[in-house]
């Protein structure tokens, strides 16, 4: 019993170190994952000048906060905001509503064959886009859609498996008495989703609604194929092809790309919550 | 479906059931035939023709697969995508999971770490990828700031055809965030008493990590492997933000990093070669195809536990 008190002793020591080293760790990692944002900023408030000063200073002396004011002009900036919005918007719109309705048929009603066709649905998800991109193309062409907003935004009202199978599985955490009582009520199964389970599903669709969202306004590849003409671009679109196009003004392509990120970081820091557990629902799918 | 009309026996009841259940999925249904298996089908068919979108397609036979084989880019880019599943995903994911493991001793101001390495990958990624293709730059860089500064000569991060590709894995890593907070989340979930009970047999940290908590979240494991092995195989912004030029061109110098999904997008959208382009795709799904055929098949180590 004696022998046990240095030991533990010990042990008290060598956890604190080992807590110092993993505390230290983090915090370096920490920073230098900040550190490219932090650049972005300080980048984004040099002169031309300073731009290319070596070495280049770590903070600009006079900061020139006016950059961001002329990087809105420097490209068209709120018109390329606004289409990334309008596209984003009614992509969730369309994920949220068909998502709902085809989540309930897998999990709310029993119907023969649903299990089989559920999982023949969901190994879409492991379908590369590149696969289906050239068809989709020519379709989208015939129908006059190339150039509009339409390839973009329709295909997403008819569902997306990876958030039918999120619904999915919280739809099933429900418990059936719920169902069966508003069936004995005479509830028909829209007033059923519509009633009883919307309401308690809220937490999930907030989760699919966000990372849907997050995931359109970053997108690059579609747009780049469908949006055409200059003033439909979206904002990824709009920083990449003007660099290309008028050389890079570098200090004004910093503070575009520093406006074009807040929508999502201020979207992230005021709904934290909803990410997490959108998180630790996506991982637990294995 | 078909399978489920043909049996015989369904109640009345049942065949309701039936109706409303195939209502409601009803979008996921024309979703799957219109978005998934009629493109594919098309895909295929659109492979073994000649189509410049301006004329008809023309019927070409396996020429398309043939010419595939002595294409050198394409080849290339089987090799660099190759390089970013095999060498760039097996990084990401253990030092994710490195991360993920320091977060876990109960350090404090976790949810501000968390947001800290959460927020690179919620940002647009041609926005970021900007400020990266500065910090690379190979004059004004910061990066070949630094290492002249401590006496080392400077490197083309993204002009080296042998750095390209380090680069882009690097940059990666900033990206894959929340990977690290999938494997928290995972990490959290494993049952404390179970870690006591092995510690009380005298496990260290070591053992606990590899016989207990690795296991526990194997699942985990699993689910990122496959979606990122998917990812990656489709991997085209990142590189084609930071290699684009002027004049429309990607791939960096002597296509060091050209992939496989911007020589497709090329072949297609650039020389409008559709045929060409459709055989490449397919050729992309079956390779995406066995890739997770194999995974699944080796998933042998994946351990589910009663619960699940």
């Amino acid at each position: 019993m004696t022998a046990a008190i240095p030991w533990r002793q010990n042990r008290l020591i060598q956890d604190r170190i080992k807590r110092t080293i993993a505390y230290t760790i983090v915090f370096i990692m920490a920073a230098a994952y900040i550190f490219p944002l932090y650049w972005l900023i300080v980048t984004a408030l040099k002169t031309d000048i300073e731009i290319f000063q070596q070495p280049p200073p770590i903070f600009p002396p006079n900061p020139q906060w006016h950059n961001f004011g002329e990087s809105t002009t420097y490209i068209p900036f709120w018109r390329y905001m606004w289409n990334t919005i309008a596209i984003s918007g009614l992509t969730v719109l369309g994920t949220v509503l068909s998502c709902t309705f085809i989540a309930y048929g897998f999990a709310r009603i029993q119907w023969p064959g649903r299990n089989f066709i559920f999982l023949i649905y969901l190994s879409t998800i492991m379908l590369p886009s590149q696969v289906t991109l050239i068809p989709l193309y020519l379709i989208f062409r015939d129908l006059g859609w190339v150039g509009t907003f339409l390839p973009l935004v329709v295909p997403h009202f008819f569902g997306s498996a990876l958030y039918v199978f999120l619904l999915r599985q919280f739809l099933l955490t429900i418990p059936q008495e719920l169902s069966d009582a508003a069936r004995i009520d005479g509830a028909s199964e829209l007033g059923i989703l519509w009633h009883v389970m919307i309401p308690l599903m809220r937490p999930a669709l907030a989760v699919v609604a966000l990372f849907t969202f997050v995931q359109t306004y970053r997108d690059f590849l579609g747009p780049l194929i469908y949006l055409q003409n200059q003033q439909d671009w979206t904002i990824s679109l709009g920083l990449k092809l003007f660099q290309n196009m008028y050389g890079a003004q570098w200090q004004l392509m910093m503070a575009a790309s520093t406006l074009a990120m807040l929508p999502t970081i201020v979207l992230f820091f005021f709904t934290q919550k909803t990410f997490v557990r959108g998180i630790a629902l996506t991982g637990l799918k294995g | 479906m078909t399978i489920t009309f043909r049996r015989p026996r369904l109640t009345k009841r049942q065949r309701r059931s039936l109706i409303i259940g195939l209502l409601f999925i009803s979008p996921a249904i024309i979703g799957f035939f219109m978005f998934n298996i009629g493109p594919i089908i098309q895909s295929l068919q659109y492979s073994f023709t000649r189509y410049n979108i301006l004329q008809p397609p023309r019927y070409v036979g396996l020429n398309n697969y043939r010419f595939l084989l002595e294409d050198r880019v394409f080849k290339i880019g089987i090799q660099n995508t190759l390089y970013m599943v095999l060498i760039g995903l097996p990084i990401h994911l253990v030092f994710n999971m490195l991360m993920a493991l320091l977060l876990n001793t109960k350090i404090r101001g976790l949810s501000i770490y968390r947001s800290i390495f959460y927020v690179p990958s919620i940002t647009p990624v041609v926005a970021s990828t900007i400020v990266w293709l500065w910090i690379f730059n190979g004059q004004f860089g910061i990066l070949n700031e630094f290492l002249r500064f401590i006496g080392l000569s400077p490197i083309g991060w993204l002009t080296d055809p042998k750095w390209v590709k380090p680069s882009l894995i690097f940059m990666g890593a900033w990206f894959g965030g929340n990977t690290i907070l999938i494997y928290l989340a995972g990490l959290q979930d494993v049952p404390h008493d179970l870690l006591e009970s092995a510690e009380l047999d005298g496990a260290n940290a070591v053992q606990k990590t590899f016989k207990i908590t690795l296991p526990m979240i194997s699942p985990v494991i699993f689910y990122t492997i496959i979606v990122n092995v998917i990812g990656y195989f489709q991997y085209f912004t990142e590189a084609w933000v930071m290699t684009a030029t002027r004049d429309g061109a990607a791939g960096g110098v002597a296509n060091s990093a050209m992939f496989y999904s911007m020589y497709l997008y090329q072949t297609a959208f650039q020389q409008f070669k559709m045929g060409y382009a459709s055989a490449q795709a397919w050729i992309l799904f079956m390779i995406v195809l066995v890739a997770t055929v194999i995974l699944f098949r080796t998933a042998g180590w994946v351990y589910y536990h009663a619960e699940n």
